[in-house]
């Protein structure tokens, strides 16, 4: 139904309005909805993020405001919009206010390419891969800058360990990922989400998807600043990291973009591993709109155990984090896409 | 100039932060001044005071029963160790000698802090060094001794249940019972303890080989307690100068050799473990007899110097009275275990990273009001 | 050989941490150990010796068993009870007789240490189990524990 509320509003737009301001219009639009639905989503998996945590730790979360706590990130927004925007004065004010955009606008435009359902993609290009990889390194940069011309020396000790965190780790997500990409020969999303009708990747290519699968959450858990590899913003020990000197609206940024990044993370794995919207066995081939769900589910499955791994881990230091992936990861993914490559010549894949 | 800044083409300079009084990884109200150059730490100076309530000088103004109240608020961790330290000093003053049934008493309510102690010591460091659930199980085995204390003494956290002369009341009925309970419950959580936290590999590799003190150095700033026994300085006073109860039990000195932060670490689960065998061995024979001798309303101690040491569970408390004969002490003062194990910290914490000084700082176990009084 | 052992060891090791936690999560229904305060005051029970605050009790015929001896008063740490008190003639005997005025108390001051209570001949005061005492204005704080009207129960000597 809702494809054929996209086909009649598509027709109307058609001939109501002249033929290069139709696609601008309907990019205007597309970005619209993804913009409400995702900062509406990021404040739920705010609300998620903090329910867990309290079920790991023997407590409630928060279920007061709204039944189960359902209203209480969008209290928390609102609390954050009404406050008042501070900052330094000798702050370089430009490169302060630039910062966050940064990190919130990367964010969103990595959630332009991922496949819900067949049809249910707002991009579908030939690089995908390749553009999601290369999205997320416009993040760090926001970083930076926010750690830099917050002009606190707390902020830039964060900032500078973030960006050599966020750099390093960079390189594991893009070869493991590439270890798959042999498996399916193209870039392209939707293509890879076919190849895996005939099994989900991580069954076809049995031992080195399993351990490019491990790679990729633990170097993609670090891309995200999350535990166990959040020295920058380590709450025990700086302060807040770069974010220290922000509040209001520009703190909610930052915030909000984190865990965008997670669920973008997650979603990347749930598509390259698992088959995005595919189900287990062909179950519900019939029903295509339940690939919404089976997409979602397999995000989230992924989501709780980035945040596992958050409330159980003790975090590492910077120099060791360094030393997990110049000295472990990058060796460990060159040899498996070997391996990777060697099996796809072979022809040792399991067809399912 | 190390050799790092005279071969590169970089000149670096050192910077000096404030880990400033409120901060979540300082337990307490601590000002560490740091100069660093780049991650490595070249000066660590903690800036005391701003805790500081002047409790000895009130304790020149207080009667000794009122002087037990405030040692509550030193180190409120281990504050029924505290109330027994300055009772000790007052009893062997007047030579005042105490039913047994006290004495079997104040042990078990002793090891039980510290019990406490180190329950809360360890959900604290497994915070700081990033593990944030261990906060609430070390707090969740807690609240169990909190709710025996509540029975017992009426109070959580600054019991006052000890007077000169024995106990303020006897203990409730329920006392036993409860303590037993939670014996058997406790057994059960330190071995979760390790499994969470001891031998996780990220855990081990923060902790081992970070902030080493050798036992000569241990024993020339005056370390004690853990921090001590850790470098292999035999130094429990439960040991050498046994007071109440502990001379009939049996337990072991936990000692260990290496002086890192994972072996100061170890010998805190190690004492956690003796002071459960000690509090075993006691709860099934508490003698009969009565809770309280009775001293006068006024107490005055003969004139001289008076001294008691006790085990606290971060290291040696020490009362010092001069009295003059009269009914206030003439000068009382505490040696503190926090403040001798916080003048190693320079010496400890150079040339580490930042990170490495908050694990350090989390396995010395300093509470601050302990330093300050 | 060691690289390999190293890693295999790690992750056996962070898999055990994960089991600890996920343990809980799965009992995270029953096995919360908070309370949710505000809701569960009727069912709330403090212990029998918990130090809320100190009050008088008064029995039926508005009378206390505070005879003004003073004991409290010089044995509390910080002058957190005051006694006003007076001579008066005493009915019985006919003979003077100290009586108290008014048992100022200030909660305010008070360390909850329980000495007045430890310390006091007749058992006049005893620890309350009250604890929700915030109050708006400070001089609130400031009690008289003996209720208007009410006198010392006869045969009630320190």
């Amino acid at each position: 139904m809702t494809i054929d509320i996209i086909i009649n509003s598509h027709l109307w737009f058609a001939a109501n309005t002249a033929e290069g301001s139709l696609s601008i219009l309907e990019m205007v639009v597309i970005a619209l909805i993804y913009l409400g639905i995702f900062s509406v989503a990021g404040l739920f998996l705010v609300l998620l993020e903090r329910r867990v945590a309290a079920w790991f730790q023997l407590r409630v979360g928060p279920n007061r405001v709204g039944f189960q706590g359902l209203l209480q990130t969008m209290a928390d927004a609102l609390k954050l919009v009404s406050k008042e925007l501070t900052g330094t004065s000798k702050a370089d004010m430009f490169l302060y206010n630039l910062a966050p955009y940064f990190v919130i606008i990367s964010s969103l435009m990595a959630l332009a390419v991922l496949p819900f359902t067949n049809e249910f993609q707002a991009f579908d290009i030939n690089i995908g891969i390749f553009f999601l990889i290369a999205i997320s390194s416009i993040g760090v940069i926001g970083v930076l800058l926010g750690g830099w011309s917050s002009n606190n020396k707390f902020a830039l000790i964060g900032a500078m360990r973030s960006g050599v965190q966020t750099i390093s780790y960079e390189l594991s997500v893009g070869l493991s990922l590439l270890t798959m990409i042999l498996l399916t020969g193209t870039l392209q999303l939707s293509e890879i989400v076919d190849v895996q009708k005939d099994g989900w990747l991580i069954v076809q290519g049995h031992i080195p998807a399993i351990i490019a699968f491990m790679i990729f959450m633990i170097s993609g858990t670090a891309e995200t600043n999350r535990a166990p590899f959040d020295m920058v913003e380590a709450e025990s020990e700086l302060g807040a990291g770069f974010h220290t000197e922000y509040s209001g609206m520009k703190f909610a940024y930052f915030f909000l973009a984190e865990f965008i990044n997670m669920f973008i993370i997650a979603a990347i794995a749930a598509t390259v591993f698992f088959g995005a919207w595919l189900s287990p066995f062909g179950i519900t081939e019939s029903i295509p709109w339940l690939g919404v769900f089976w997409f979602l589910g397999k995000t989230l499955a992924l989501v709780f155990l980035m945040m596992w791994f958050r409330w159980t881990f003790p975090r590492l230091r910077v120099d060791q984090l360094l030393t997990l992936e110049w000295k472990y990861l990058l060796p460990i993914n060159l040899v498996n896409i070997v391996i990777m490559a060697l099996m796809v010549w072979l022809n040792l894949i399991i067809r399912v | 100039m190390d050799s790092t800044t005279k071969n590169s083409n970089f000149k670096t300079e050192e910077y000096q932060i404030n880990m400033g009084p409120q901060h979540p990884a300082t337990h307490g109200v601590l000002n560490l001044l740091l100069t660093i150059d780049g991650e490595i730490i070249k000066k660590v100076e903690p800036d005391l005071g701003y805790i500081h309530r002047s409790i000895e000088k009130m304790c020149e103004r207080d009667s000794y029963q009122q002087i037990v109240h405030l040692t509550d608020r030193m180190d409120y961790l281990s504050s029924n160790i505290n109330n027994e330290a300055v009772c000790l000093a007052v009893e062997n003053a007047l030579e005042l000698e105490v039913p047994e049934r006290v004495k079997v008493i104040r042990t078990i309510i002793g090891e039980l802090t510290r019990i406490s102690s180190h329950c809360l010591w360890w959900g604290v460091m497994g915070m700081d060094v990033g593990a944030l659930s261990t906060f609430f199980y070390g707090f969740r085995d807690r609240e169990m001794i909190n709710d025996i204390f509540e029975e017992t003494c009426g109070a959580r956290l600054t019991m006052n249940y000890n007077v000169p002369g024995g106990l303020m009341l006897d203990i409730h009925p329920n006392f036993v019972k409860r303590v037993k309970k939670f014996v058997a419950h406790f057994k059960t959580k330190i071995p979760e303890y390790d499994r969470l936290l001891t031998q996780n590999v990220i855990f081990q590799k923060r902790t081992k080989g970070v902030g080493i003190l050798t036992k000569e150095d241990a024993i020339s700033f005056g370390a004690s307690g853990p921090v001590a026994r850790a470098s292999g300085y035999s130094c429990d006073v439960r040991k050498y100068h046994p007071y109440s109860a502990l001379d009939k039990v049996s337990f072991k000195e936990s000692l260990k050799t290496e002086g890192d932060t994972f072996a100061r670490y170890q010998v805190r689960i190690m004492e956690l473990w003796e002071s459960l065998s000690i509090i075993e061995q006691l709860i099934d024979n508490i003698p009969e007899g009565e809770h309280r001798v009775k001293t006068n309303a006024v107490i005055k101690l003969p004139k001289g110097e008076f001294y008691q040491k006790v085990e606290t569970a971060r290291g040696e408390l020490g009362v010092y009275i001069i009295s003059k004969g009269t009914k206030n002490p003439y000068r009382l003062k505490f040696r503190s275990p926090g403040f001798s194990n916080l003048s190693l910290l320079n010496h400890i914490a150079v040339g580490g990273k930042i990170g490495d000084l908050v694990a350090i700082m989390a396995t010395i176990d300093l509470v601050i009001p302990d330093i300050d009084r | 050989m060691s690289y390999f052992s190293e890693i295999y060891n790690g992750i056996k090791t962070l898999l055990t941490g994960m089991s600890v936690t996920g343990k809980y999560f799965l009992n995270a229904r029953k096995g919360v150990i908070t309370q949710q305060y505000p809701d569960n005051r009727e069912t709330l029970k403090m212990f029998d010796r918990f130090r809320g605050e100190v009050i008088m009790p008064h029995d039926d015929q508005n009378e206390h068993r505070c005879t003004g001896c003073q004991k409290c008063e010089i044995a509390c740490p910080n002058g957190t009870i005051e006694i006003i008190w007076d001579r008066g003639i005493d009915e019985e005997t006919g003979k003077k007789k100290k009586k108290i005025d008014q048992f100022v108390y200030h909660l305010s001051l008070c360390t909850m240490c329980g000495l007045c209570i430890d310390v006091c001949p007749t058992d006049a005061i005893e620890w309350g189990q009250n604890f929700e005492n915030s109050v708006f204005d400070r001089t609130h704080l400031t009690r008289v524990l003996n209720k208007p009207g009410s006198k010392l129960a006869p045969g009630v000597e320190d």
